[in-house]
């Protein structure tokens, strides 16, 4: 294990060095401490190392991660993990707006409650909320998966693309064109697969939830084009 | 941009360094807002006595002889102390409106920043470590007190535009963000008697929240009356004599967090103004609701 101590030596040696491993196979596990809710932690990662963070985190903690592992031992700050690739960060606490916007794969696990704007416009990233959501949450979300086993705040999914919604709780407004839809049996797979895979799985059931997804109104949907999303 | 800074003590004996700890949480928002920076602190009350901070670009001359000056408009004893472009004068509680009323005869260049039992107010342009440093607020006590470092956007960057603002008797109020309405807002509040130094949107939203206890609406009242009167982005933080509130507008773009021991609650645009607050590692750090009201009070 390699330790890092963020106040003593810096942010930027800190993100030059992690970005250093790339293509590297040994120095795989990492700890960053003192992070006293620093910005642009662990951000732009491209190697498989697991980083641990041992504290909160400011603004955009493992922003665009590729294959890491990141985890924060407290809470974070908002836009953590914005446009994430690939990779796994998992948050022990509670994550501030904007938590997995934009982001294109991997998957995110907030173990506290997630504020406004979860994943909004996500790409393909799968996030997995063991709390709350805020409003606006999904806004314009276009695909992967978002799991929520506690309830939603206002206008969940507005304006939503091709994303599949999970939430076990209540849901307290659906925004425009977001709409409930039968949970089949590829979903409930879908579901045991994240609960697991999002440390959730002796939390909640599949069977527990309820499934949203667009009404595909607002938006030019063809049923050509469903391989894309 | 704009950051915001608070604490409210529970703990007496954290009294002494309310004004330290305040600092530190200031300085570390600096990049949210290198403009300019104000500090409202409140002190312990002493009976009967009130306090008139004012400001002079020209300090030397106004404040010379300002205490004998003022002490003689209002007949009573007037005592003060300068510091840098700022005068802290105390005068009998009874006398406190007659002395702002004298002060704008003696002194027609000197501005109030705050009036009232405990509050006092310094604010400037410049950066928050030596606006900070300027006033001494490091060695300052006190029982609650409020920050703010400002990125200016609605109006000039100037020593009336830098928050605080306060627009009533130990009352002040900070704010993130920006208001669409606060044109007409000002326009009605000026029809019911209310006054403005700036031209600033903020300062429409202190008086707002002024006014409403003016009508007798308590605390929590005014300031669940902005999330419907007002427009705009914000994150409010207001100060009383008695404690301090929090409200956010229901987009909350503006960021905010909390902190809450058995020894304080503290209020911080980031998580990292306040990592140096003693016990933060234990405390329940939440980050504010959407459109809800918060506030403590002793």
């Amino acid at each position: 294990m390699q330790t890092f101590d963020l106040t003593a030596q810096g942010l930027r040696a800190l993100n030059s060095t992690l970005h250093g491993l790339k293509g590297q196979t040994n120095m795989t596990a990492w700890e960053i401490i003192n992070p006293k809710g620093a910005h642009a932690i662990a951000v732009g990662l491209d190697a498989p190392v697991d980083v641990t963070v041992r504290g909160s985190t400011g603004y955009y903690c493992a922003g665009m991660n590729k294959q890491a592992t990141v985890r924060v031992k407290g809470s974070a700050g908002p836009g953590v993990a914005e446009n994430m690739m690939s990779g796994t960060v998992i948050i022990d606490g509670d994550a501030s707006q904007y938590a997995g916007a934009t982001g294109r794969g991997g998957l995110l696990v907030i173990k506290g409650n997630a504020s406004s704007r979860c994943g909004i416009s996500m790409k393909g990233i799968d996030i997995v909320v063991h709390g709350n959501i805020g409003h606006m949450s999904a806004f314009m979300a276009q695909s992967g998966n978002m799991v929520v086993l506690g309830d939603a705040g206002e206008a969940l999914g507005d304006s939503l693309y091709e994303a599949r919604l999970f939430v076990r709780g209540s849901v307290k407004s659906l925004g425009a064109d977001c709409v409930e839809k039968e949970m089949r049996p590829e979903h409930l797979a879908i579901l045991a697969d994240l609960l697991k895979r999002g440390e959730a799985d002796h939390l909640a059931k599949p069977e527990e939830f309820k499934r949203y997804g667009s009404a595909r109104k607002l938006y030019t949907f063809n049923i050509d084009n469903a391989s894309s999303y | 941009m704009c950051g915001i800074v608070g604490l409210f003590l529970k703990d007496p004996k954290l009294e002494p360094q309310l004004g330290a700890l305040l600092t530190d949480m200031l300085i570390t928002m600096t990049d949210r807002g290198p403009d300019s920076a104000g500090i409202a602190i409140y002190g312990r009350p002493e009976k009967g006595r009130a306090k008139l901070t004012v400001q002079s670009a020209d300090p030397d001359v106004d404040f010379a002889t300002l205490t004998d000056d003022l002490g003689r408009a209002i007949a009573a004893k007037v005592t003060g102390h300068v510091k840098d472009t700022h005068m802290v004068l105390e005068l009998p509680e009874d006398r406190l409106d007659a002395a702002r009323h004298a002060m704008r005869g003696l002194r027609p260049m000197a501005k109030v920043m705050s009036a009232g039992e405990g509050i006092e107010i310094y604010k400037e342009v410049g950066l928050p470590k030596d606006v900070a440093a300027r006033f001494e607020v490091a060695r300052m006590s006190g029982t609650h007190g409020i920050g703010h470092t400002r990125m200016a956007t609605e109006s000039a960057v100037t020593t009336m535009g830098a928050h605080p603002f306060s627009t009533g008797s130990d009352q002040c109020l900070v704010h993130n963000g920006s208001l669409s309405n606060h044109n007409s807002v000002r326009r009605v509040l000026k029809q019911a008697g209310m006054t403005f130094e700036t031209e600033n949107d903020t300062e429409v939203a202190a008086a707002f929240i002024s006014h409403k206890l003016q009508e007798g609406a308590k605390l929590g009242e005014a300031m669940e009356a902005t999330l419907t009167d007002l427009d705009g982005f914000f994150t409010f933080v207001v100060g009383t004599k008695n404690g301090f509130g929090v409200v956010r507008d229901p987009i909350a773009c503006k960021p905010a967090v909390m902190a809450e021991t058995d020894q304080y609650v503290a209020f911080g645009s980031e998580y990292r103004a306040m990592v140096n607050l003693p016990g933060i590692d234990n405390a329940r750090v939440w980050e504010p609701e959407p459109a809800t009201v918060y506030f403590w009070e002793r």
